[in-house]
């Protein structure tokens, strides 16, 4: 891994279309900015590694007692 | 067409049902094409990944168990289904259902999000920070129940 000392409001770029600013430095916290064209996407780790194994989980659902639970919930207004 | 699906066997759809997502979902990123078909059961949908009939999530309107939800995400997020008019959008959480279905789950950090018109769909991640991956419908839905008999 690539390990870079920066200070407040000096930045990095990555490639040529991605630049990551410190914007402000507080205890341990890091606050960055992030410049990136739009087709790159940037999430906090944490946030989609949640995600992605929820949706693991969820391609795993137990799908023969879902007639069950339907009934439990009010049917469709309206069909989308 | 004929197309196998994980709950219901080999089923007719249309290509109307046909859903493209460019980026696939988080976890699965190499499928980009799924069938959106009305579930037999309750108020769900199915998403049918069109080339593997194992694959398939189990959708839900998440209004249907919180009046309250609202979908916030990035514009670029929204920007990305080329949407012509607010009305072409369409919303869904993932549900998960384990073994104790009781324990239904639907997951509102990463909603999908389709366009009707083109048929554009992707996994988008909430901007609201209070929405988890595992919202517990059934709790939820009572939780609801009771604050509206509360305030009359």
């Amino acid at each position: 891994m690539l390990v870079l000392t920066r200070r407040h409001n000096e930045s990095i770029m990555i490639g040529d279309s991605v630049e990551v600013i410190v914007v402000e430095v507080k205890g341990d916290q890091v606050k960055l900015g992030i410049r990136a064209p739009k087709n790159i996407k940037v999430h906090r780790k944490e946030i989609y590694l949640a995600i992605q194994k929820e949706n693991i989980n969820a391609s795993k659902s137990v799908i023969d007692k879902i007639g069950e639970i339907g009934g439990i919930f009010k049917k469709k207004n309206e069909k989308k | 067409m004929k197309i196998k699906t994980k709950p219901y066997g080999e089923i007719e759809v249309n290509e109307k049902q046909k859903l493209c997502f460019p980026e696939g979902i988080i976890g699965f990123e190499g499928i980009s094409y799924y069938y959106l078909i009305d579930s037999r059961e309750g108020p769900f949908y199915w998403l049918q990944a069109a080339d593997y009939p194992e694959l398939a999530f189990l959708l839900v309107d998440p209004r249907i168990f919180r009046k309250d939800y609202k979908l916030m995400v990035k514009d670029s997020d929204l920007q990305a289904l080329e949407l012509e008019m607010k009305e072409d959008l369409l919303d869904f959480a993932i549900v998960t259902v384990p073994e104790d279905h009781s324990k239904i789950t639907a997951n509102l950090m990463g909603p999908i999000v389709i366009n009707k018109k083109t048929r554009v769909a992707k996994q988008v991640i909430s901007e609201n920070e209070e929405y988890t991956v595992k919202h517990y419908m059934l709790e939820e839905m009572k939780q609801q129940k009771e604050k509206i008999l509360e305030t009359g």
